[in-house]
């Protein structure tokens, strides 16, 4: 059972892409890799304001990934609280997680020639701290959201 | 090992404070300072340490061996540049006076240190940017109420209804103030938005106005003469604290409510219906005056008509409104002791005219378009140099061209930067700054409801042979023999030396980067604000009878602006979020976000002339062209083509930024000297350009 998810509050999100340099910033990417992403419609008007929404997308950290069964060298896991990640020194940069995906997610970092994807940043999620687009979304838009069950 | 810098963000002119993260020499994080920004930062903010591993940036001091702008430099020593830079000013200093020396920045709360140096060589010649930028919302500002455009800060959050005239606030992104505008909003506030195209401050808007470029004065004397009308404003506060109401109000008559949606092509239905909302929501209603206003030939009377409807809803020091920003003085703290009360101000005129042939403007940094003028005519005497901190005139004003020739009068160019910028490029001699993380500069005043000292500490070592600017002009005040005016010589001296008067060390601000001068925010009592406005007569002027005098009218009879002629359009620029104008085109993220810019073109004239979205289009304004692709939209108004500044850049040495994109100043050709004559500010949306489908959309292509 996954335990966390990102939630964008729309209303709040300007469209900035702070988030997606947030990431890159924090897991030291070179150009190429981008693991989240801000998208939106094309503007419609709406009792005369032209308007869109934004969308965010990263990794959705499927209940049941096809990325982690079809990795090779098994350097793709899901951890119990639901956290899909990538152990790098496991993975050989075959990419058959990217094509597994649905989505497209896991994309080959050019500097180290290895599958990367969002983690949500776990290395802070376990010292208590919330991942890099949360923490400095520029509006705070973005919710670390703990799920609990009903 | 690990640290924890407090430093201030350098990657736009914001500066938002930030906390920085450093381990083993090297920025691991920074976020907004969680004291003031919760964490919060936007994505030049992240970039900022792309920024410091790029070595596509000067990396030690060069003097030019080629001819102006060939691009053939010679590295040198900190030594041989200074001594260069030193011996060129002496030289024109014996041969033209002190006084042919001009110093320039790019304006905020460090331009006291460039103040101070250039009155130390003896020139009254110190300018910024602004009249590329402000000076219109500024000198308007001071027409009303005697106070400059930062005699008050905004309380949006507060606010009931934010009315923007073409200030992007979220493009242009100062985070406080987007978390300001976002918070108002949730509060269920609302936002009228007005431009010519739709943005992305517009979309989270409750009412737009699409309006023919050029009509913001037309818009504000419509809403005034409704606001009159519908006797919608704060007659008590009107009457206490101001001059010229039935004057005013004589004059916007003939500019009724349906004139005004006539000329801006809205519905009037529309106009009068927000001043409905506005006479519930008074005085929590905030006009925003305006910011980068160097745009029609009226601009300077549009700013005064928006910061008139603010005083029309008797928004002064409300909550929600606006409120003067209070200093140190306000908490019984001396101020910090400033570089220039070091140096006497030089008693020469100034060569741009301001203060005695223009005196109806400001003499602070007066205007630096003008100086090309002194430039070229050698009158009232002449510039022979320039050296130019943090600021690119060539990215900044327009026609390039035009500068460049004025610019070849000079004898000594020197640009000092953290990049290549596009006058650097052209320059005699570079001399690098350190770039944000890696330098330390002055304590700064951060006036507000709550004042508080600021600093920027150093983060990390310089990468390269960068030095920070305060160094940089230390030394070169001791090459030029007044080096005991800037008595320090390391960064802890320099603070020590700024923070005495106050009490304050530099340890107080360890804990959190910054130093709060009260606990609780300051307010002055809104019914006894005599003395708080410093016009002539000590009331807000809607008519101010001292520029009356100087042959600046109050209010200016409405013009409408020019049709653009067939097949032509008129040329507007703004601001995205992930650049900073030109300065981050380069930035390795940044680029990566948005490489080129593009033309926004309306979707029904664009269908006449057969472009297609994403078509390459040639946009031709004199001799210049710039090829872009085109942005088909129906959200931009017809006799107006948009695009991002900061684009087009020509140095070979920024790899990413060569030649990609358009070039909105180097189009902008014949407006270098067109200036909104009342405010100062220059015309720079007065240019119509020629759009055409370019031939680089081949149907046919040739390889073999």
């Amino acid at each position: 059972m996954n335990k966390y998810m990102l939630y964008l509050n729309a209303k709040r999100c300007i469209g900035c892409h702070g988030c997606e340099i947030h990431c890159k910033a924090n897991k030291d990417l070179p150009v190429g890799p981008i693991l989240c992403e801000i998208s939106h419609e094309p503007l419609k008007s709406v009792k005369g304001v032209p308007k869109t929404e934004f969308l965010f997308r990263s990794c959705y950290h499927c209940e049941d990934p096809y990325c982690v069964p079809i990795c090779p060298t098994g350097a793709m896991k899901k951890r119990e609280d639901g956290i899909v990640y990538i152990k790098e020194d496991e993975c050989i940069g075959c990419m058959a997680c990217a094509g597994a995906c649905p989505w497209n997610i896991p994309q080959i970092n050019p500097a180290t020639g290895k599958a990367v994807k969002c983690d949500y940043c776990m290395d802070r999620v376990d010292q208590g701290l919330r991942p890099a687009c949360v923490t400095k979304c520029t509006t705070r838009a973005l919710k670390f959201v703990n799920l609990q069950v009903i | 090992m690990k640290k924890t810098v407090w430093s201030m963000c350098g990657m736009c002119s914001v500066r938002c404070p930030i906390k920085v993260e450093v381990e083993d020499g090297r920025v691991t994080w920074i976020e907004g300072n969680p004291h003031i920004l919760k964490g919060s930062l936007c994505a030049k903010g992240s970039a900022g340490v792309a920024l410091h591993k790029d070595p596509e940036r000067p990396q030690q001091p060069l003097i030019r061996s080629g001819g102006r702008g060939a691009g053939k430099w010679e590295p040198v020593s900190w030594y041989t540049a200074l001594d260069y830079v030193a011996e060129k000013i002496e030289k024109i200093k014996d041969k033209y006076g002190a006084k042919a020396i001009v110093m320039s920045c790019r304006g905020g709360p460090w331009q006291d240190l460039i103040k101070a140096f250039c009155y130390a060589i003896g020139s009254p010649n110190f300018t910024n940017h602004d009249s590329a930028c402000g000076r219109n919302v500024h000198h308007a500002s001071k027409s009303v109420y005697g106070l400059g455009r930062k005699g008050f800060i905004y309380d949006i959050a507060n606010a009931k209804h934010l009315i923007c005239f073409g200030r992007n606030l979220l493009a242009s992104l100062r985070v406080a103030e987007a978390n300001q505008v976002m918070d108002m909003l949730d509060n269920g506030g609302s936002l009228t938005y007005v431009d010519v195209r739709q943005t992305l401050t517009g979309i989270k808007a409750t009412r737009f106005f699409q309006v023919r470029p050029g009509t913001d004065y037309a818009l504000a004397l419509g809403m005034i003469n409704e606001v009159i009308k519908q006797e919608a404003y704060d007659k008590e506060f009107v009457e206490k604290y101001t001059v010229g109401f039935d004057e005013m109000a004589a004059f916007v008559e003939p500019y009724t409510a349906d004139w005004a949606a006539k000329e801006c092509g809205i519905k009037v239905k529309k106009l009068k219906n927000f001043v409905l909302e506005i006479a519930q929501q008074r005085p929590k209603v905030i006009f925003h005056p305006g910011w980068m206003l160097s745009r029609y030939k009226d601009s300077y009377y549009a700013s005064r008509c928006l910061h008139i409807l603010n005083v029309l809803m008797g928004n002064v020091e409300v909550e929600g409104g606006q409120l003067f920003p209070k200093g140190p003085g306000d908490c019984g703290v001396k101020g910090l002791r400033t570089f220039s009360s070091n140096v006497a101000k030089p008693e020469e005129k100034r060569a741009d005219g301001v203060g005695w042939k223009y005196k109806h403007f400001d003499k602070g940094p007066g205007l630096f378009h003008l100086y090309y003028e002194a430039m070229t005519t050698g009158e009232p005497y002449p510039i022979k140099g320039l050296i130019c901190y943090r600021h690119d005139p060539f990215s900044c004003f327009p026609d390039v061209t035009a500068q460049k020739e004025a610019l070849d009068n000079c004898e000594l160019l020197v640009s000092i930067d953290t990049h290549y910028s596009e006058f650097g490029w052209y320059c005699d001699v570079i001399l690098p700054e350190s770039m944000y993380l890696e330098r330390e500069t002055p304590v700064a005043t951060q006036k507000g409801l709550k004042p508080r000292f600021i600093y920027r500490d150093r983060a990390i070592e310089p990468k390269y042979n960068t030095k920070p600017s305060w160094e940089i002009l230390k030394m070169l005040a001791d090459r030029l023999g007044f080096g005991e005016l800037f008595p320090f010589h390391t960064a802890e001296d320099m603070w020590k030396w700024q923070l005495e008067p106050t009490g304050y060390t530099i340890d107080d601000f360890q804990e959190k980067g910054f130093v709060s001068l009260t606990d609780e925010p300051i307010m002055y009592d809104r019914d006894d604000l005599d003395g708080k406005f410093k016009t002539a007569s000590g009331k807000i002027e809607f008519i101010n009878e001292t520029l009356e005098g100087l042959g600046i009218p109050s209010f200016k009879p409405y013009e409408s602006p020019k049709k653009p002629p067939k097949g032509k359009f008129r040329l507007v620029f703004g601001r995205s979020p992930v650049h900073a104008h030109s300065h981050t085109i380069n930035n390795p993220f940044l680029h990566e976000l948005m490489p080129e810019n593009t033309l926004w073109i309306n979707k029904r004239v664009a269908v006449r002339l057969g472009i297609n979205d994403g078509d390459w289009v040639d946009v031709i304004g004199g001799s210049h062209i710039g090829t872009i692709r085109a942005h088909v939209t129906e959200f931009i108004h017809p006799e107006a083509v948009y695009t991002v500044h900061g684009f087009g850049r020509q140095i070979p040495l920024q790899s990413r930024a060569y030649h990609a994109g358009m070039s909105d100043q180097k189009l902008q050709e014949g407006l270098l000297l067109m200036m909104d004559e009342a405010g100062g500010g220059l015309c720079l949306c007065e240019k119509f350009v020629t759009v055409r489908r370019s031939s680089r959309n081949p149907r046919r292509r040739v390889e073999l």
